[in-house]
C-alpha cells in the first residue's frame, strides 16, 4: 500500500441553511489534522471524500482520478468512525474479514493477511472473540486492522480516539503513525486536541464555517505565525 | 429514481400489493353486491340495523368504563407500591390476556358465572332465584373488562412510571397526602394517557367479534360484526351484510380519526413496564385500600384462568386426545397459523426495509414521498377493517365461484397475517432502523449490499424481534375465530372452530379440554416472546 493524493475542487455542499465549500490538495503520503470548531464542516469534509455526502458541485480527485460520482465502496478509501465500526454479532476476524470480502467468503490466503494485520495491531490471539468482549481501545484496533487488510491508499479518521482516556489515546496515535510509516497511506484526521495534531500530522486544516480558512505545517500552526483565528481556537 | 431499482424497496411495494389486494378485493366484493342490489343493500337500513348500531356503541362505551376506571386505581395502587412480593407476578398476569384467544376467556367466564358455572349455586342463593347463567350484555361486559382491565392498568402504569424519581421523592420530603399527590402528580400523567387507552379499548369492543357471538344473546345483545357474520351464514342475505359492512367500515375509520387526533397508540403490544426503584410511599390505611383494589383485580382477572383449568381438566381429556377432530383441527390451526406467522413476518419486513432504504436514499432535508408513507403507515389501516369485515367482502365475492368453503385455508392464512401486521411491525421496525442506523454508513463503505447484507448483517440484528413478531403472529392466528367463523365447514376446521361447534351442541366438557388445550399452546408462545424478548 502506498498513499494517494487528494484535491477538492470548488467541491460545494449544502445543507438545510449550511453551504459550504472546500479547496484542498493533499500530496501522497501526507498526514493531515483537519480542526476547527464543532459544526464547522470537518466530518462533512471526510463524508466528502468518503463519498457518504454529494456534493452540488466541484470534483473529488483522488491520485489524479474523478471519484465524484462513484459510491462510498468504489472509492480508493478507508475511514473509521467514532463509534459504530464493528458489527456486533460477527467476531474480530469476520469483521476485519469484511475488508477483503463483503459476502465474506475468504481464502487461506486472505485469513493469513487478516491475522497478520491482527497481529499488527496487537489484537493476536483475540480473533474468535465479540466486540462486545473487547476494550474501545481494542475495538478500534479492530477497525484499524481492516483498514490494513482492505489495502486503501487513503485513510479517513473521523475522532476515532475522542472517547478514550488521554494514555490510550497516544498509544493508539502511536499505532497511527507505525501504520503510516510501514503502509504509507495518506492519512486525513479530524481531532479536537492540539497534542494530537502535533503528534502525528504534518500539516494542518483549520476548517471555520464550511472553509478551509488555514492550511500551514503543524510547526508554523503552533507558532506565532499561526492565523488569529487558529489561535483563539486552541487558547494560544 | 434510483431508489425504485432498490430490491428492498421492490419488496416494499410486493408487500404493499399484497395487503393492497387483500383489502381491495374485500371493497370490491362489498361494492359490487351494492351495484347489484343497490335497492336491497338500501332497505337493509332499517330499524333493526340501528338498534344493533346502538348497541355496539352501547356496550363498547360501557366496557370503555368498566375498564378503565378501576384501571386508574389499581394503576395508582400498583406505582404507590413499586415492591412487594408477587408485584411482578400480577404484572405479568396482567399481560396474560392479550395471549389468550377471545373464546378461551369467554369459556372461562361461563365455567365461572355460566347457569352451570362455579359460582352458579352462590349466585342463585344471593339472587333467591336459579341462576340463569351469564349472557347478553353482562357477559359481554365481564369478558371486556376481562380483557380491557389489565391493558388499561399496564398502560396507565407506564404513564406513571414515566415521572421522574425525584419527582416522588420531592412529594415525599413536602409531605404530600396520598390525595394531593394524586391530584398534583399522578393525575395530570394519567390524563394525558387516558384519552389514548380509553380510545384503544372503544376500538377494540366495537370490533369485538368472538366474545359477542359466544356470551351475547340473541338478536337482543348482537353487534354489527355478529350480525354480518350471521347475514351471510344464516339468513343468506348478502344485501344486509353489504350495509353492516359500510356502517362496521364508517365507525371504525370515525373513531380511528378520533384516536389518531388524540394521539393514541393504536397497538397494544405485550411490553410490560419496568419498575425504577423508589420508596414505597403509602401509610397504613391508604395501604389497606390499595391492597383491596389489587386482591380484587387480581382476582377478577385471575377468575378466568382458574376456572378454564378447573373445567379443562375435568374433561375427559384422554379421550379428546384420541379424537381423529381434534387431531385433524389441531393439525389444520398450527399449520395455517404457522403459515399466517410467517407471511406476517415477510410482509412486515419488506414494509420495514422498505421504509428505512427510502428514508435513507432520500435528501435529509426532503419529506417523505407518498410512497414513502404508505410503507410508513400503510399497515396501520388494516386496524380500521377488522377481519370479519375483510372475510365478509371476499365472501360475498367468492359467493358465485361456488369455491367459497374450499378457499378458507387461503383466506384464514391471509387475513391474520394482514392483522398481526401492525404488532409484528411494531416488534421489528425498532431493531431494524436501529440497526440501519448503526450499519449503513459501515456498510456502504465496505461494499456489503443486497443479499449478503441481509445473511450478514441485518438478519443476524434483527433475528430476535422477528421470532417474538412470528410468535405473537402465531398466537394471535391460532386463536381468532373471526375468519374461520365466516369460512369454516366439515373441509377445514381450526381448533377455535371446533372448540365453538362443541360449545354450540352443548359439549361443553369436550368444549372446555379444548380450550385449556388452546389456551396452553397460545401462551406458551406468549412464555417464549416474553423470554426472547428479555434475554435480548
Amino acid at each position: 500500500m502506498s498513499g494517494a493524493s487528494i484535491e477538492l475542487r470548488n467541491l460545494v455542499f449544502s445543507y438545510d441553511e449550511t453551504r459550504m465549500e472546500f479547496d484542498l490538495s493533499v500530496p501522497a503520503s501526507s498526514v493531515i489534522a483537519i480542526m476547527g470548531p464543532s459544526g464547522s464542516g470537518k466530518t462533512t469534509l471526510l463524508n466528502l471524500i468518503a463519498g457518504f455526502e454529494k456534493p452540488v458541485s466541484g470534483k473529488v480527485l483522488i491520485d489524479g482520478r474523478d471519484v465524484t460520482g462513484l459510491e462510498p465502496a468504489e472509492r480508493p478509501v478507508s475511514m473509521v468512525f467514532q463509534e459504530n465500526n464493528l458489527f456486533a454479532h460477527l467476531t474480530v476476524e469476520d469483521n476485519v474479514g469484511l475488508g477483503r470480502s463483503p459476502s465474506l467468503r475468504l481464502t487461506d490466503a486472505d485469513r493469513a493477511d487478516i491475522a497478520q494485520a491482527l497481529a499488527q495491531t496487537g489484537l493476536a490471539g483475540k480473533e474468535r472473540r465479540l466486540p462486545s468482549e473487547l476494550s474501545g481501545g481494542e475495538r478500534q484496533r479492530v477497525a484499524l486492522s481492516r483498514v490494513l487488510v482492505r489495502d486503501r491508499p487513503v485513510l479517513l479518521l473521523d475522532e476515532p480516539f475522542a472517547s478514550l482516556g488521554p494514555a490510550l489515546r497516544r498509544e493508539m496515535l502511536a499505532l497511527v503513525r507505525q501504520l503510516h510509516f510501514d503502509h504509507g497511506m495518506t492519512i486525513l484526521m479530524v481531532t479536537h486536541h492540539p497534542e494530537d495534531a502535533q503528534l502525528i500530522a504534518d500539516r494542518i486544516a483549520f476548517i471555520e464555517a464550511g472553509r478551509i480558512v488555514a492550511f500551514e505545517d503543524t510547526t508554523t500552526m503552533f507558532s506565532r505565525a499561526a492565523p488569529d483565528a487558529f489561535r483563539a481556537y486552541i487558547g494560544a | 429514481m434510483g431508489v425504485y431499482r432498490d430490491s428492498r424497496v421492490l419488496a416494499g411495494i410486493a408487500g404493499l400489493a399484497a395487503v393492497g389486494l387483500l383489502i381491495g378485493g374485500a371493497f370490491a366484493g362489498l361494492i359490487s353486491e351494492a351495484l347489484d342490489d343497490w335497492s336491497g343493500a338500501a332497505s337493509a337500513f332499517d330499524s333493526y340495523l340501528f338498534r344493533i348500531t346502538r348497541f355496539t356503541l352501547w356496550q363498547a362505551l360501557l366496557s370503555t368504563l368498566l375498564s378503565v376506571c378501576p384501571a386508574i386505581l389499581v394503576a395508582r395502587a400498583l406505582a404507590r407500591h413499586p415492591v412487594f412480593w408477587g408485584r411482578s407476578f400480577i404484572l405479568r398476569l396482567f399481560a396474560l390476556p392479550l395471549a389468550v384467544p377471545a373464546i378461551v376467556a369467554s369459556l372461562g367466564i361461563l365455567a365461572l358465572l355460566g347457569r352451570a358455572g362455579i359460582f352458579a349455586d352462590a349466585l342463585a342463593w344471593l339472587t333467591g332465584e336459579p341462576w340463569q347463567g351469564i349472557y347478553g350484555l353482562s357477559g359481554i361486559l365481564v369478558a371486556h373488562v376481562f380483557f380491557n382491565l389489565p391493558l388499561a392498568t399496564r398502560f396507565l402504569l407506564h404513564a406513571l412510571e414515566t415521572v421522574p424519581t425525584d419527582q416522588w421523592r420531592l412529594a415525599a420530603q413536602l409531605g404530600m397526602g396520598p390525595r394531593t399527590t394524586f391530584r398534583l402528580i399522578e393525575w395530570p400523567v394519567m390524563r394525558a394517557a387516558l384519552p389514548g387507552v380509553a380510545g384503544l379499548i372503544f376500538m377494540l369492543c366495537i370490533t369485538s367479534f368472538t366474545i359477542v357471538l359466544t356470551l351475547g344473546g340473541g338478536p337482543r345483545a348482537t353487534t354489527l360484526e355478529v350480525a354480518i357474520y350471521q347475514a351471510l351464514r344464516f339468513d343468506f342475505d348478502p344485501a344486509r351484510a353489504v350495509a353492516l359492512t359500510a356502517l362496521q367500515i364508517a365507525l371504525t375509520v370515525v373513531v380511528v380519526i378520533l384516536l389518531v387526533r388524540a394521539g393514541a397508540d393504536m397497538v397494544a403490544d405485550a411490553n410490560m413496564p419496568v419498575a425504577r426503584r423508589r420508596p414505597n410511599m403509602a401509610r397504613a390505611p391508604e395501604t389497606v385500600f390499595n391492597a383491596l383494589v389489587i386482591i380484587a383485580a387480581l382476582a377478577f382477572v385471575a377468575g378466568p384462568f382458574v376456572s378454564t383449568i378447573i373445567s379443562g381438566v375435568q374433561a375427559d381429556l384422554v379421550r379428546l386426545a384420541s379424537d381423529p377432530a381434534v387431531h385433524r383441527a389441531t393439525l389444520t390451526s398450527l399449520g395455517l397459523a404457522f403459515i399466517a406467522a410467517a407471511l406476517s413476518l415477510l410482509l412486515s419486513l419488506s414494509l420495514t426495509m422498505a421504509r428505512s432504504a427510502m428514508e435513507h436514499s432520500r435528501n435529509r432535508t426532503a419529506s417523505p414521498s407518498f410512497l414513502e408513507r404508505l410503507f410508513d403507515t400503510g399497515a396501520g389501516f388494516v386496524l380500521v377493517v377488522p377481519p370479519v369485515v375483510v372475510g365478509a367482502g371476499w365472501f360475498i365475492l367468492l359467493i358465485d365461484s361456488g369455491s367459497v368453503f374450499s378457499l378458507a385455508p387461503v383466506m384464514v392464512v391471509t387475513v391474520n397475517a394482514v392483522m398481526a401486521m401492525p404488532f409484528a411491525l411494531r416488534a421489528i421496525r425498532p431493531a431494524w432502523d436501529g440497526a440501519a442506523e448503526r450499519h449503513d454508513r459501515l456498510c456502504a463503505s465496505l461494499g456489503i449490499s443486497g443479499f449478503n447484507r441481509l445473511r450478514l448483517i441485518d438478519w443476524p440484528s434483527i433475528r430476535r424481534p422477528a421470532f417474538t413478531a412470528f410468535a405473537f403472529a402465531m398466537a394471535l392466528s391460532l386463536g381468532d375465530l373471526g375468519v374461520i367463523a365466516l369460512f369454516g365447514s366439515d373441509v377445514v376446521k381450526t381448533l377455535p372452530y371446533l372448540l365453538f361447534e362443541r360449545m354450540g351442541s352443548y359439549r361443553t366438557a369436550d368444549a372446555a379440554g379444548i380450550a385449556l388445550f388452546l389456551g396452553i399452546v397460545c401462551l406458551a408462545l406468549m412464555m417464549l416472546v416474553d423470554r426472547t424478548r428479555r434475554s435480548a
